[in-house]
């Protein structure tokens, strides 16, 4: 499989790099770290990638960076199987409120920048003939609007509309859209939260997520007890989500 | 064994950028979050701060100490009192670069030692030296330059280690090896993470003939002989070490089994790799009172007389020879919420020498309740300054906590400062500042390394207090 990844220099991108690569996938990486890029790409050509792991420079805040970033990367590996977007940007609901230039930049990253990629990365995918699973880390926040994570959840619940709205359109000419709600999962991003229960760890989600990619599911909860949470939590009235603290 | 190199190995990327980190450049630093911390042995529990992040280097800008996974018994990875930030390791790790012809790696601090095997064992290399557990990170093994069941043939892991990147207390990134700033290198292996933050590490694997092992076993009836066939054992086994039951009385206290371990031949190995599994976890804490002395006597009493009178000898997953405990995650728990500590203490030898009765028999005169004991015999010292092992015979004690903890470890440690042995940084949580110097003629001279490097002292742990006058 060949494979261009935005956000896997850490966390659950990280993760999956790291799965594909011990199963000898060709792979791209785009990030904004030069330096974080070259060590990430090094750790996946130990692991077993296929190839040299070239890497350039994309940044979600900056979409003209986008197409170019694709480009090189469609160039590099003769060809275009699947693209990961994990990227995307976290802060607490507090922290957001309070910092204006911070939730527009957050607010653009995560929806309407994602978005932006999402469809130029779309067309390659479809042009290139291959497996076209355009796969896209939202998050279960983006199920139900709560009050820890009401902006951010909002760009997923955008997200999560666009994603599978995707499906809808393009899976007669092929596209796959893979839509990743993970749970709480014990990243870097959210290593000063407290870990709620059921809390997850990245590896499994990885192998969760390369299944939906190779298998072509629609939509992935990891870990899969997230479903559930998230049903019930849908079905809860307002007057018990204005009470509730999550 | 070790091959010294001048360059270290090529990583191929500039570190102009540094700061230039997403997602951390566009968001805020939030506060860290108060949490409980502690090591394996579960005590000392401390209140404190740690930060985690797969940016090893913006995270150690600004701590007083690095951890890693938190195997050290004690406090070694903890914060001294105060609201002093620790940085939190196991998100950086990264291969950085692999060298397939020399066996040459070098991964970012927090890389953890499970990781290493299982990417390695199929590759035909092994870590030189392992401790008797995988969920520990490189920069843990350097830090405490720790031994394994190789000790008398391949020494601590430091003697593999070809260089070091790490922050220094001013804050410099340094590169450091036995070429380069020498006496920085020296004493961080075996430094406790004192001398400076550990951010990368490179070092010489071993080369296997396949990835499984092969192991022989057998009884040994009482202590003195216990001791003898471990020496012997030594002499034609790479790997040795003795399981031995102190809590038999009589003649039989020190019975045991002595396992000598060596990786298979390609002939005698299944052609399959080992498979490797994620292991169970102890799902919460056992109370503290459930584990009683006589539970763990009927059951080494029965590993003893299952192992039976034969020599067994057989192919076995290295896994199974290596981390035996492992089977288990988080077995701490165990001990219940009052913890245990792991008293380990090398004794200068002959094995014949009377002195290791002497403190078997301290450890029995005062009671010592020792669930499991473990005992290898140490080669040479190596070159950290401050590492633990010297020749003679290491005992490694589990103890569950109780009032006379202390108390027995005063005890013990009297005799280990009289005889010339000293105790390991990385179990220790009772031993006492005085007792420490008396057993470390060594002391002074990595103080003197450490303060060249840190003389405004910013570097400390919980330990470090504790033992080595350092002030909160």
């Amino acid at each position: 499989m060949r494979a261009v990844l935005l956000g896997a220099t850490k966390g659950m991108g990280r993760a999956l790099a790291r799965l594909m690569a011990e199963r000898g996938d060709a792979l791209y990486l785009l990030g904004r770290d030069r330096d974080d890029l070259a060590r990430s790409a090094a750790d996946l050509e130990i692991r077993g990638a296929a190839g040299t792991v070239g890497f350039t420079h994309c940044d979600l805040l900056d979409p003209a960076t986008f197409a170019p970033a694709l480009d090189a990367a469609v160039a590099a590996l003769g060809g275009l199987d699947a693209v990961v977007v994990s990227a995307a940007l976290f802060a607490a609901q507090e922290t957001l409120e309070r910092d204006g230039a911070l939730r527009d930049r957050m607010l653009a990253a995560n929806f309407a920048n994602t978005i932006a990629f999402c469809e130029l990365a779309r067309e390659r995918l479809l042009a290139a003939g291959g497996a076209a699973r355009l796969c896209v880390f939202s998050s279960v926040a983006g199920d139900r609007a709560r009050k820890p994570v009401l902006l951010y959840g909002a760009t997923k619940a955008g997200l999560t509309y666009y994603l599978t709205g995707l499906d809808h359109k393009f899976a007669a000419q092929g596209l796959r859209p893979i839509l990743v709600k993970p749970g709480f999962v014990k990243t870097g991003m959210v290593a000063d939260l407290q870990p709620p229960p059921f809390a997850g760890e990245p590896e499994p989600v990885a192998r969760a997520v390369l299944r939906a990619i190779d298998r072509g599911t629609p939509v992935v909860y990891a870990p899969g007890v997230w479903r559930w949470i998230m049903l019930v939590i849908r079905m809860l009235p307002r007057a018990v989500m204005r009470r509730i603290a999550f | 064994m070790t091959l010294i190199v001048n360059e270290p190995l090529k990583v191929a990327l500039g570190r102009e950028s540094l700061n230039d980190g997403w997602p951390e450049a566009a968001v805020p630093e939030p506060a860290p979050r108060l949490t409980e911390l502690a090591g394996w042995g579960h005590y000392p529990v401390v209140q404190g701060y740690e930060r985690r992040s797969e940016d090893l280097e913006s995270l150690t800008r600004d701590a007083v100490l690095t951890r890693g996974l938190g195997r050290s018994y004690g406090d070694s990875s903890l914060p001294p009192p105060g609201r002093h930030v620790v940085a939190g390791s196991p998100l950086a790790d990264r291969l950085l670069a692999f060298d397939p012809a020399a066996g040459i790696v070098r991964v970012e601090a927090g890389f953890a030692l499970m990781n290493l095997n299982r990417l390695f064992y199929s590759r035909g290399w092994f870590t030189p030296v392992t401790p008797g557990t995988h969920y520990v990170t490189v920069g843990g093994m350097v830090a405490a330059d720790v031994h394994g069941k190789n000790h008398h043939v391949a020494g601590c892991f430091g003697e593999h280690v070809r260089c070091l990147r790490m922050r220094v207390a001013d804050g410099r990134i340094i590169e450091c090896s036995d070429r380069h700033e020498r006496e920085l290198f020296r004493a961080t292996l075996g430094g406790m993470g004192l001398t400076g933050h550990l951010l990368e590490v490179e070092f010489q694997m071993e080369r296997i003939a396949s990835p499984w092992i092969w192991q022989e076993s057998e009884q040994v009836r009482d202590f003195e002989s216990a001791l003898e066939a471990l020496q012997a054992a030594g002499k034609e086994w790479p790997y040795t070490v003795l399981w031995s039951d102190l809590l038999a009385g009589g003649a039989k206290l020190g019975r045991g089994l002595l396992m000598k371990s060596r990786w298979a031949q390609p002939h005698e190995a299944p052609a399959a790799p080992p498979r490797w599994h994620r292991a169970p976890a102890l799902p919460v804490f056992l109370p503290s009172w459930l584990l009683q002395p006589w539970m763990v006597a009927i059951g080494s009493a029965l590993n003893y007389w299952k192992h039976g009178a034969r020599r067994r000898a057989g192919i076995v997953h290295p896994e199974t020879c290596f981390y035996p405990l492992d089977v288990v995650r988080e077995w701490n728990r165990l001990y219940g919420r009052r913890g245990f500590t792991q008293y380990q203490a090398v004794l200068p030898g002959p094995h014949s020498h009377p002195r290791q009765r002497r403190f078997i028999e301290t450890l029995r005169a005062r009671g010592g309740k020792v669930f499991l004991c473990v005992i290898k015999d140490c080669g040479p010292e190596g070159k950290g300054m401050l590492s633990f092992p010297k020749p003679g015979i290491s005992y490694a004690l589990d103890i569950p906590i109780d009032g006379d903890t202390q108390a027995l470890v005063d005890a013990l440690n009297d005799v280990v400062a009289a005889e010339g042995g000293r105790v390991y940084l990385a179990k220790d949580a009772f031993t006492r500042a005085e007792h420490f110097r008396a057993m470390e003629p060594r002391l002074d001279a990595w103080n003197t390394v450490r303060r060249a490097w840190d003389p405004g002292g910013r570097l400390k742990s919980a330990q470090s207090i504790r033992l080595l006058g350092d002030r909160a």
